[in-house]
């Protein structure tokens, strides 16, 4: 398959994501679409790496899995300690900072 | 690879309908089962790219890490149980034009780009060549990454904390 042909997979993984964030209402829903769009962003990564014989694409990879695993463990801790204060985690009543 | 365009296809057609699944699901927690099934998924197309250290990762951290504190999350907050909102809001025939406009706008810079057709086959071992890259060029963005990952734990542990 050409690099083309993977590139345009992750394309479509990634719009996916992007319209799971902008539609979801709960909280946790918005998380998963961020996390489909970062795994379409991998998989750019490692098709780049793979056609062009660089191994730094490859170790990049492992750097994007270890930063998305800190951000979906730290996401999902603001969105328990939100629903502790809130006793909500719809994103339509999170508006705390509205003036 | 001969079988590569089949697996290939395979894989696209699980992507992409768990993808749609994860965001189109009316119960989250489906939505976490299909998500388990769409980072599966990438761990093939790694594998079908030859890069089976990053195949590895992405089943014990995502498929296993992900979506099990996704699941812990969900247990946590969900309040009434068989409680039955819309899981959309009302800006779904907004958002998937923004979403296609992307996706067009993606794919037609990609086609008419001029790359490569086939890659070079793997030369040496993919996992040892990560493993030394990891260790002397891009040591120090590692152990960045290690403070990062103490400082996301020390957060999450701090959010979370029992109440005083």
């Amino acid at each position: 398959m050409s690099l083309q042909a993977y590139l345009t997979l992750a394309a479509a993984v990634f719009c996916i994501g992007l319209f799971g964030v902008m539609t979801r209402r709960n909280t946790i829903g918005i998380l998963l679409g961020i996390e489909l769009m970062l795994n379409a962003v991998n998989i750019n990564l490692v098709a780049f790496a793979r056609f062009g014989g660089d191994v730094t694409g490859l170790i990049f990879t492992v750097f994007t899995i270890c930063i998305t695993v800190s951000e979906a463990a730290l996401g999902l801790a603001i969105v328990i300690l939100l629903f502790r204060v809130r006793r909500t985690v719809t994103a339509d009543h999170l508006d705390l900072l509205r003036g | 690879m001969i079988g590569e365009p089949i697996v290939f296809w395979v894989l696209t057609v699980v992507l992409v309908g768990s993808a749609l699944a994860v965001v189109l699901s009316k119960n989250l927690f489906h939505a976490v089962l299909w998500l388990a099934l769409a980072l599966t998924g990438t761990a093939g197309v790694f594998l079908l790219l030859e890069a089976e250290f990053l195949a590895a990762v992405q089943l014990l951290l995502y498929a296993g890490g992900v979506v099990t504190i996704v699941v812990f999350a969900i247990v946590v907050t969900e309040r009434l149980v068989g409680e039955r909102i819309t899981q959309t809001n009302r800006r779904i025939t907004g958002a998937a034009l923004v979403a296609f406009t992307v996706l067009a706008l993606i794919v037609s810079t990609v086609v008419r780009q001029p790359l490569a057709s086939a890659r070079p086959a793997v030369e040496g071992d993919l996992t040892r060549a990560i493993g030394e890259g990891v260790l002397t060029r891009y040591v120090l963005p590692f152990e960045l990454l290690a403070l990062l990952m103490v400082a996301a734990l020390l957060g999450a542990i701090y959010f979370a904390r029992p109440d005083e």
